[in-house]
C-alpha cells in the first residue's frame, strides 16, 4: 500500500523536477547559472493563477483537449510501475491500454489544434501524428518481444524478466536505446523537436498549443512532463533488478531518471536538431531496433541460437 | 557622351550628367548592364514640368560609377528594364510607387513600402496583389507581420506543398518612416542622427555613407586618424553582427552551445565598442567632418586584448561548430542560391560572396581608409546556408584582423574632426559603403543654392530580400527560419 502511494506521488512530483533538471543540465553546459530546480513547478502554479484567452472560432474540443490530454497522461502513469515494479493499476494486456491511452491524449491535442482553424497548428498536427504513427508499431514490438521472454501480459509481469543470460545481455540495452528514442519523440525532445524554440514553422508539439493560455497550458507541460516520466520509467524498468528491496528500488529508480535528465540535457546542448526530413529515418532506426530485438528472441526461444 | 564617368564619393555636376530619352537610356543600360556593369541606384527627380530618370550604374572592377539620366514623356511610361536586367526589379518597383512612373511589362509590379506619398493611393497593404497558387494538396501559410518574437514586421507568405515551398511572398513595409525626406528636411540639424537610425543594426554603416557623402559634397578630406577609427567602428560592427548571427544561426538548430558562446562573444565585441564611444551599437561616433571620439594608447592596448580573445573564442567554437555533423546536415544545401540566380537577383554583401558573387565595396569601389588598406576578397561557390555562416565566420576574422593592422599604422594626424564646408550646389553624389550587410548606397543631390533636395538610400536589404524569397524555393518550410538567419535582412532598412 504504501509502496503505490509512494509511486503516485512520485508520478505527480517527479515531472518537476525532471524538467527542472534538464534545463539546469542545459545551462551547465551553456556556462549559465541557469533557473532553480523547482521553476517549472512555480511556472506552473504561475499558470494556475492566470486568466485563458480562448479563440472565438474554437469549439468545445479546444477546449477540453488539454484536460482529457492530462487526464490520459495520468491513467496512463497508473499501468507503469515506477519503483519497485509494481504498478497501482495491473492487469493482463495493460500495455495496449497504455499506449492507447497515450493515443487519446496525443488525438485530443491534435483535435484541439486543428480546432483553432491555425495554419501553423495544422501543419503541427500533421507532423505530430505522422511521427507518432512511426512509433507505435516498434513500440508494440519491442512490449511483446519482452512479454515472450518473461511470458508475462501486463508491465508488471513483463518486467520481472531475468537479467541474467544471454539473451537479456542482448535484449535489453537495444531496448533501453529504443524507448530512449520514443522518450524523445514523445517528449519533444531534441533531436526531434526542439521545446526552446519560438520558430513556429519549425515546431511539432509546440506549436498545437499555441493557442492555449493559463491553467489549459498549465496542463499541457505538466501532462508532456508526465509523459517523459512515465516512459521513463519503462526504460528503469528494464534496467533495474528486480527482486531488490523497495528502498533500494526507489533510489535505483530516482537515479536512472536523473540520469535521463541529464542525458537529454546533454544532447540537447551539444548536437543540433535533425532537419524535418530526416526525423522519419531515426524513427525508423527504432523501429530497426525492434526488429532485431524481435528476431533475437524469436531465434532464442526456438533454439537457433545456443 | 551617354554616361559620365566618376567614383564612389566623387560629386559631379548634375549639368554634366547626359540626358537623353528614357527610351535610349533603357537601350544604354540594357546594354552597358550586359556588358558587366550592375546598377546602384535608380531614382527619379522633378525637372521643370517632367521628371528625370537617374540610373547609376558600377563597374567593379574599374571602380568607376557612371551616371545617365532620362527625362520622361508626357505618357509618364515607359518599356520596363526587368525583363532584359532582373536586377531592376525592385528598383522599378521603387520607382513606379515614388513617381508613378509606370514600367510597362514589369513582371511584378507592386507596392514596395506603402509610404504616405506613394504615387497611386489605390494600392494598400490591405489589396497587396499576391502570387496565388491551386491545387488539392496546396496550402498557403501566413507568418506576421506580428512574429513570435521581439522582431520587426513583416508579413511572409508560404505557398507549399505538403512540407515543401514552392514559393515565398514577402511583404514589407511597416516599418515605413519616411527617413528620404526627413533628411531633405531635417538633414541640416539632424541629418546624422536619422542616419544612424536608417537600420539600428547598421549604424556605423549608414553614418558613414551619409558623414561620407556631406564631405564629399563640401569638398572636405578628413583626417586619416578619423578614417582609421571610422573604418574601425564599421568593423567592429560587423564582427559584432556576424557572430551574433552565428550564434541565432546556432540556436535555429537547437545548437545550445554555439548559441550561448557566441552570445557572450558579441556581448564582448558591443561591450569594447561602448569604451570607445559610449554606445554599443556605436551611436554618436561617425559625425559630418569626423569622429568625435579618439583612440588613447589605453583604449588601443584594452581593444587588442579584448579583439584577441574575442578572435580565440570564435575561431574556437566556430572550428567545433563547423565539424559537428548534426549542425552540417543542417546548413549544407539548404536555402541554395546558385551564382547565376545571385547574379541576376543583384545579391549583395555576405551572401553575395557566399554565392560566388565577389561584390565588396571596400574592395571594388574603396572609400576613406580603405583606400590605402585594401581588403582581399573571399568568395565561397555553394550559395547555401553554410556557405553565408562560414563566409561570416571568415569576415570576422578578416574584420578583427584588419582592426588589429590598423592599431599599428594608425595615423596621428589632427583634427579628428573639422568643420564642413558649405556645399557645392546642383551636384549629385553617390557615397557606397560596405556595411556587413552588404552595399550601403546614400546619394545625395543638391539644389542652386547648395541644399539638398534629393537623398536616396539604398539598403543591402533591398535586394538581399528577394534572394531570400528564393533560397528557400524547394526547402522544407521548417528551414526557412534557418535560411532567413542566414540572410538576417533588415525591415526597416528596406522600408526606410
Amino acid at each position: 500500500m504504501l509502496e503505490t502511494v509512494i509511486n503516485i506521488l512520485l508520478l505527480f512530483i517527479l515531472p518537476f523536477f525532471f524538467l527542472g533538471l534538464i534545463n539546469r543540465v542545459k545551462s551547465f553546459w551553456a556556462g549559465r547559472q541557469g533557473p532553480s530546480i523547482i521553476q517549472p513547478f512555480r511556472d506552473f502554479i504561475r499558470l494556475m493563477k492566470k486568466g485563458e484567452v480562448i479563440s472565438t472560432t474554437s469549439s468545445f474540443v479546444f477546449r477540453i483537449a488539454p484536460s482529457v490530454t492530462f487526464a490520459s497522461v495520468i491513467a496512463a502513469g497508473l499501468i507503469v510501475p515506477l519503483a519497485g515494479g509494481k504498478a497501482a493499476l495491473s492487469f493482463e494486456m495493460d500495455f495496449i491500454l497504455f499506449a492507447y491511452l497515450l493515443g487519446l491524449g496525443k488525438f485530443m491535442t491534435v483535435a484541439g489544434a486543428m480546432d483553432t482553424g491555425s495554419s501553423f497548428e495544422g501543419m503541427g498536427a500533421s507532423r505530430e501524428v505522422a511521427f507518432s504513427a512511426l512509433v507505435e508499431p516498434a513500440f508494440f514490438v519491442i512490449i511483446a518481444s519482452l512479454g515472450l521472454i518473461s511470458g508475462g501480459l501486463s508491465f508488471e509481469k513483463i518486467f520481472t524478466i531475468t537479467r541474467g543470460g544471454d539473451m537479456a545481455v542482448l535484449v535489453l540495452p537495444l531496448g533501453v536505446i529504443a524507448l530512449f528514442i520514443m522518450l524523445l519523440v514523445e517528449g519533444c525532445r531534441v533531436p526531434v523537436d526542439d521545446p526552446n524554440t519560438h520558430l513556429e514553422l519549425t515546431m511539432i508539439h509546440e506549436v498545437m498549443v499555441l493557442d492555449n493560455s493559463g491553467p489549459d497550458m498549465g496542463f499541457i507541460v505538466y501532462a508532456a512532463g508526465m509523459k517523459m516520466i512515465v516512459i521513463g520509467a519503462l526504460i528503469a524498468n528494464l534496467i533495474i533488478p528486480n527482486g531488490i528491496p523497495f528502498w533500494a528500488a526507489l533510489a535505483s529508480f530516482l537515479g536512472v531518471t536523473a540520469a535521463l535528465a541529464v542525458v537529454i540535457g546533454t544532447i540537447e546542448s551539444v548536437m543540433a536538431r535533425l532537419r524535418m526530413t530526416h526525423v522519419p529515418q531515426f524513427l525508423l532506426f527504432m523501429t530497426a531496433i525492434s526488429v532485431v530485438i524481435v528476431s533475437t528472441v524469436v531465434l532464442f526461444i526456438s533454439g537457433g541460437i545456443k | 557622351m551617354k554616361w559620365i564617368n566618376t567614383k564612389n564619393n566623387r560629386p559631379v555636376r548634375i549639368k554634366d550628367v547626359p540626358e537623353m530619352g528614357m527610351d535610349e537610356l533603357r537601350s544604354q543600360i540594357i546594354r552597358r548592364c550586359r556588358e558587366g556593369r550592375r546598377v546602384v541606384s535608380f531614382f527619379g527627380m522633378p525637372k521643370g514640368q517632367s521628371t528625370a530618370i537617374y540610373a547609376v550604374l558600377a563597374d567593379d572592377d574599374a571602380s568607376r560609377l557612371y551616371i545617365s539620366s532620362g527625362l520622361m514623356g508626357k505618357d509618364r511610361r515607359y518599356q520596363s528594364i526587368t525583363p532584359e536586367a532582373p536586377r531592376f526589379h525592385i528598383f522599378e518597383r521603387e520607382l513606379f510607387e515614388d513617381t508613378g512612373i509606370l514600367p510597362e511589362g514589369h513582371p511584378w509590379l507592386k507596392g514596395v513600402r506603402f509610404g504616405h506619398d506613394r504615387a497611386d493611393r489605390e494600392s494598400t497593404m490591405e489589396r497587396y496583389p499576391f502570387f496565388t497558387m491551386k491545387g488539392e494538396e496546396v496550402h498557403e501559410v501566413a507568418v506576421g507581420p506580428v512574429h513570435a518574437g521581439v522582431i520587426e514586421p513583416g508579413h511572409f507568405r508560404f505557398m507549399c506543398q505538403g512540407e515543401d515551398v514552392h514559393h515565398l511572398e514577402i511583404q514589407l513595409g511597416y516599418q515605413h518612416r519616411g527617413v528620404e525626406d526627413l533628411m531633405i528636411r531635417n538633414y541640416r540639424r539632424s541629418g546624422i542622427h536619422l542616419a544612424e537610425s536608417i537600420a539600428g543594426d547598421t549604424v556605423i554603416g549608414h553614418a558613414t555613407a551619409y558623414a561620407d557623402a556631406m564631405e564629399a559634397l563640401a569638398g572636405t578630406e578628413i583626417s586619416r586618424r578619423a578614417q582609421s577609427v571610422r573604418a574601425i567602428a564599421l568593423e567592429m560592427e560587423r564582427a559584432a553582427i556576424h557572430i551574433g548571427d552565428l550564434g541565432a544561426i546556432a540556436n535555429d538548430v537547437a545548437y545550445l552551445l554555439g548559441n550561448a558562446v557566441f552570445g557572450v562573444t558579441r556581448t564582448l565585441v558591443i561591450n569594447t565598442l561602448l569604451a570607445l564611444c559610449g554606445s554599443r551599437f556605436g551611436r554618436g561616433l561617425v559625425r559630418e567632418g569626423g569622429v568625435v571620439f579618439d583612440f588613447t594608447p589605453d583604449l588601443i592596448k584594452e581593444f587588442r586584448e579584448k579583439l584577441n580573445k574575442v578572435y580565440r573564442d570564435t575561431e574556437l567554437m566556430a572550428e567545433e561548430m563547423f565539424e559537428s555533423a548534426s549542425v552540417l546536415s543542417r546548413l549544407d544545401n539548404t536555402g541554395v542560391v546558385d551564382a547565376e540566380a545571385a547574379r541576376n537577383i543583384g545579391l549583395v554583401g555576405p551572401a553575395g560572396r557566399a554565392s560566388g558573387f565577389s561584390l565588396d565595396v571596400r574592395a571594388d569601389h574603396p572609400f576613406g581608409i580603405y583606400r590605402f588598406y585594401p581588403i582581399h576578397k573571399r568568395t565561397m561557390n555553394s550559395g547555401d546556408v553554410f556557405a553565408r555562416a562560414y563566409m561570416r565566420y571568415i569576415e570576422i576574422k578578416q574584420s578583427i584582423d584588419f582592426i588589429l593592422e590598423q592599431f599599428e599604422s594608425i595615423a596621428d594626424d589632427r583634427p579628428l574632426m573639422q568643420p564642413l564646408k558649405k556645399h557645392v550646389p546642383d551636384s549629385l553624389v553617390v557615397s557606397m559603403t560596405e556595411g556587413w550587410r552588404g552595399e550601403i548606397v546614400h546619394c545625395a543631390v543638391t539644389g542652386k543654392k547648395g541644399g539638398i533636395v534629393k537623398y536616396k538610400i539604398k539598403d543591402p536589404s533591398l535586394q538581399n530580400w528577394y534572394g531570400l524569397a528564393y533560397a528557400v524555393r524547394n526547402n522544407g518550410i521548417s528551414d526557412f527560419p534557418l535560411c532567413n538567419k542566414s540572410f538576417n535582412l533588415s525591415y526597416c532598412g528596406n522600408d526606410l
